[in-house]
């Protein structure tokens, strides 16, 4: 495979549409996959305001001309990959299906990579057809402007597969961090407890969400405070995340307050649906 | 109210700015206000004021435009406006 083979990405939501937004705007092709075609008709409107954006706040370099997109719900098109990025919902069972159908139709030497939040990369490494091949990187919300990226490293992962992975990274600006195998990696182990616990606070009435988040932005100095943040990466996928914690720790923290299940029940996604935490006004 | 570049001149473009602020960032503000080091909008923000500016009076923002400060202000938006030819200086 050569630098001019497109990335695959699988699975066109909120990150795969992101992931493809930072290769498309530093020039590299994509293939775009999903089961749905109103998604992908969703996802090139996104994908043509993200390139923008990125573009406004300097996420993307200015000067570089679009990579081509493609997208399709044939996954045979990703046969001359140069790499592969699955971004399909947090399901485990989804994703080792994905993996399994997407690994025996590519080259061998072809690595692959999972955007998983939590899900460990050795136990989906089980679906790949080459677990030697596969690693998780972990991309940030939107991928197109955070620059810092967690590269998880599986017990199988061979250094051929992660030099090439770190390579491409590079090559779209990212900048990795990498790091050990284990249910929600760093980030996320973290994270999530944080969301879990806040919303919690929330829902027995100690504070508002705009009180806990200007607590953390204005004590501790963070960007935006953790409600804020479960509102941008979506409740559906923190609710997720949460489980997949939750059964493979057996934590209790892990389990998803009541708060946060009555609300992705009504639909309240946060940023991607108008409203979680706060209202956002309509869909951005 | 149906305006085209020929008709419509800078301060019809301020007029439309200030009000879509009001509207969308529920906030009056004077057209030399910087948006984001006055924490009134988040950077996703930008974007909506991009889209906005296209719909609004029909210019194409790209290339080198398409940077932050050129959406920092009201004044800035609409140089930007009419140096894009969607409105008379």
């Amino acid at each position: 495979m050569t630098n001019t083979d497109p990335v695959a990405v699988l699975g066109a939501g909120v990150m795969g549409t992101g992931i493809a937004t930072l290769a498309l705007g530093h020039g590299l092709p994509v293939v775009l996959v999903d089961v749905d075609d109103a998604v992908l008709e969703r996802a090139l409107a996104q994908v043509a305001r993200q390139l923008k954006l990125g573009r406004l706040m300097g996420g993307l370099p200015r000067e570089s001309a679009d990579g081509r997109l493609i997208t399709t719900t044939d996954l045979s098109a990703i046969v001359g990959a140069r790499a592969v990025v699955e971004s399909v919902t947090e399901k485990p069972g989804l994703k080792k299906e994905v993996l399994a159908a997407a690994t025996a139709v590519i080259r061998p030497g072809t690595p692959v990579v999972t955007n998983t939040s939590a899900i460990p990369v050795d136990e989906l490494a089980e679906a790949a057809a080459r677990p030697d091949e596969f690693l998780g990187a972990h991309f940030m919300n939107p991928p197109y402007l955070i620059k810092t990226i967690e590269v998880v490293r599986g017990p199988r992962t061979s250094d051929v597969a992660l030099a090439a992975v770190l390579e491409l990274l590079g090559e779209v600006g990212q900048q990795p961090v990498v790091v050990g195998d284990g249910p929600g990696f760093v980030v996320n182990r973290i994270l999530q407890r944080v969301i879990n616990e806040a919303a919690r606070i929330v829902q027995e009435g100690i504070a508002t969400p705009e009180a806990v988040d200007a607590l953390f932005t204005g004590c501790l100095g963070h960007r935006t405070g953790p409600l804020g943040t479960a509102d941008l990466i979506g409740l559906d996928n923190v609710v997720d995340s949460l489980h997949v914690l939750l059964d493979r720790t057996g934590d209790e923290g892990y389990r998803p307050c009541d708060l946060l299940v009555t609300k992705v029940k009504a639909g309240e996604h946060g940023r991607k649906t108008g409203k979680g935490f706060y209202d956002h006004g309509g869909v951005l | 109210m149906t305006t085209t570049a020929e008709t419509r001149d800078a301060d019809d473009v301020r007029r439309n700015l200030l009000e879509f602020l009001k509207q969308r960032a529920k906030a009056e503000v004077e057209p030399d206000f910087d948006l984001f080091a006055g924490g009134l909008v988040s950077s996703l923000f930008a974007l909506e004021l991009v889209v906005h500016l296209e719909n609004a009076f029909g210019v194409t923002v790209g290339g080198e435009d398409l940077k932050i400060d050129n959406f920092r202000t009201v004044d800035a938006m609409t140089a930007l406006v009419v140096r894009s030819g969607g409105a008379r200086g």
